[in-house]
């Protein structure tokens, strides 16, 4: 076990003292979590008592008030719409990563990072907005009636693009100069640079992007609720309505009273349990890789 | 682990827990005890009349206003065998009610919006009814242009939908709706964006942002014309009352709150939920 007190090897009292707010400090952190984690079980503990958990998975439908709970078809719009996000933005911001260090001239390549970290930073109302106002329209012309999961995969590859993008390029810009100098000397082609030294050695910061685009995905209300149609059904294809867990909550708490709102606490922690196993099954696999390609 | 350091181990985690737990965490029952005012009823009427109660606790230091919800039927049950002061109903007193005495504070109505390209200038309300159970599904079928109708419908427990599931007698399973929305704002968005979608909202949001160039149109009822000024006086037929009854004609506190919930100083708060305030 380690011992509190010689990790510090400094005898003086300043670093005592700094060590022990620090810890203090990460311990808040780390409490904080636990501390979401066990509101949202004191909240939704009603409805495990109440409904019981198999009911939010064999109700025939979800109408809370009605008291018909079920919400594994939007456990699948969280899904499908963070998976399709994925799926689209994971090429696009790599691929930009790449364009901007390898192909474009400097003065495009510095202005065009900046344009995705603006992007990266407007808030999600406003791409919900843009959307409602812009997208769905033009979705709806196209495939009516327009607010679909189509529109919020879209609007979602939009938002984590530039964190894939930002992320990506950041672990570009790691790889040591005299990697690519080699290559250049022995003669490879700059895709065959890319596709056999960059992307190898940059592997992990490219998960990492994809991983944290993954989350903000998941977790993403505004933007989605306003685009997706919000109808509670599994889709059957891109053009229909779906609703999220995150949109569900924001969508019916205001109004929500006794097992509805612990209902609503209740799809909190199913998405909350998402994360967890997203997050989790991501770290496994970076770990295998990581042993992979250590070997 | 030695024991001075297991110590100061345990005295930070202590430290810590304390921390968490002074966070703000509203304990409602740890407020001083005084004089307390019941208010049970309808679940459309409790955010509002919470709100007007908490204005009214800081102008009268010492006075707990205690909202709580159960529907308007508790709420007129409830004053009738005196476990509560006041009762909320989102509706007229019926006829076998006339012995207590109600206080209506704000009216809430709801309108039927039409994008402003629709050619459709009325429905009758089995038109309405046909379309949202899915039996209309292109707008040919009550006048307009061959082009299906994009039914928008409310999410579950605002009292929006339920003042219209309850008009039109229909059940939320039974309405086919393609996209659910939350706040008004989104609903007129929804409708203004799509030229075949049908919705409806609160009268008092649709009416200011159709007179401010956003593209929907009110849809008269019955003829009569959805404007906040019908609703006020009561003859818009999609619209109701929200009532405040007591046992007795109302005296001594429970009048002096009364008479602050009808008065100007809370019409910010019956805006901000959407409803229509008695006077100008």
């Amino acid at each position: 076990m380690i011992s509190f007190s010689s990790n510090t090897l400094s005898r003086s009292r300043s670093d005592f003292l700094l060590s022990e707010s620090v810890r203090l400090l990460a311990l808040t952190a780390g409490g904080l979590l636990l501390l979401v984690v066990a509101f949202l079980f004191h909240e939704s503990w009603p409805a495990l008592q109440g409904i019981g958990l198999s009911r939010f998975f064999s109700d025939p439908d979800w109408y809370p008030t009605d008291n018909s709970y079920r919400l594994t078809s939007m456990v699948w719009g969280t899904l499908l719409a963070t998976t399709g996000a994925v799926l689209f933005a994971t090429p696009l911001g790599i691929l930009s990563a790449l364009f901007c260090h390898f192909y474009a001239p400097p003065l495009l390549s510095r202005w065009y990072r900046r344009m995705v970290e603006l992007l990266a930073g407007i808030p999600s109302v406003v791409f919900g907005f843009w959307g409602l106002m812009v997208l769905v329209p033009l979705i709806g012309r196209w495939h009516p009636p327009g607010p679909s999961l189509m529109a919020g995969v879209l609007i979602l590859t939009l938002m984590i693009m530039p964190t894939i993008m930002l992320v990506s390029h950041a672990s570009i810009a790691h790889v040591p100069i005299a990697y690519i100098h080699t290559t250049s000397a022995l003669g490879f082609s700059r895709w065959s640079m890319i596709w056999h030294v960059i992307l190898p050695t940059t592997k992990m910061g490219l998960f990492t992007g994809i991983l944290l685009g993954l989350a903000r995905a998941l977790g993403e209300t505004m933007a989605v609720l306003m685009v997706c149609g919000n109808v509670v059904q599994t889709p059957s294809h891109l053009f229909d309505p779906v609703r999220t867990l995150t949109a569900n909550i924001a969508l019916e708490m205001a109004y929500a009273l006794g097992d509805h709102r612990a209902a609503l606490f209740m799809s909190g922690l199913f998405l909350m349990g998402l994360v967890v196993l997203v997050v989790s099954t991501a770290e496994s696999l970076r770990h295998q890789n990581t042993y992979v390609s250590a070997k | 682990m030695p024991f001075p350091v297991f110590f100061i181990f345990t005295l930070r985690i202590i430290l810590v827990s304390h921390i968490l737990w002074a966070l703000p965490w509203e304990y409602p029952n740890a407020r001083a005890e005084g004089e307390r005012l019941i208010i049970t009823g309808s679940s459309t009427m409790a955010p509002l009349v919470s709100e007007i109660g908490k204005r009214f606790e800081t102008l009268h230091p010492g006075i707990r206003v205690d909202v709580q919800t159960g529907g308007s039927s508790r709420g007129i049950a409830d004053i009738v065998n005196g476990l509560a002061d006041i009762g909320m109903a989102s509706r007229a007193l019926k006829s076998q009610e006339q012995h207590l005495s109600g206080s209506v504070i704000a009216h809430d109505g709801i309108t039927i919006i039409l994008h402003t390209s629709n050619p459709v200038q009325e429905l009758a309300d089995d038109q309405i009814r046909s379309i949202y159970t899915g039996s209309i599904t292109n707008w040919s079928h009550v006048g307009g242009p061959d082009a299906a109708i994009t039914v928008v419908n409310k999410a579950e427990g605002r009292s929006t939908l339920e003042l219209f599931l309850d008009y039109f007698h229909l059940s939320n399973r039974d309405v086919h709706a393609h996209v659910v929305i939350g706040d008004n704002e989104q609903g007129i968005k929804t409708v203004a964006g799509n030229p075949n979608a049908i919705g409806y909202v609160s009268i008092g949001t649709a009416q200011y942002d159709a007179t401010h160039g956003i593209g929907i149109r009110l849809l008269s009822l019955q003829h009569i014309p959805a404007t906040i000024e019908t609703v006020r006086e009561g003859r818009f037929p999609l619209s109701r009352p929200l009532t405040l009854v007591t046992k007795s004609p109302p005296a001594g506190l429970i009048k002096t709150f009364i008479v602050f919930a009808q008065s100007p100083q809370v019409h910010d708060l019956i805006l901000k939920q959407y409803f229509v305030p008695l006077q100008e």
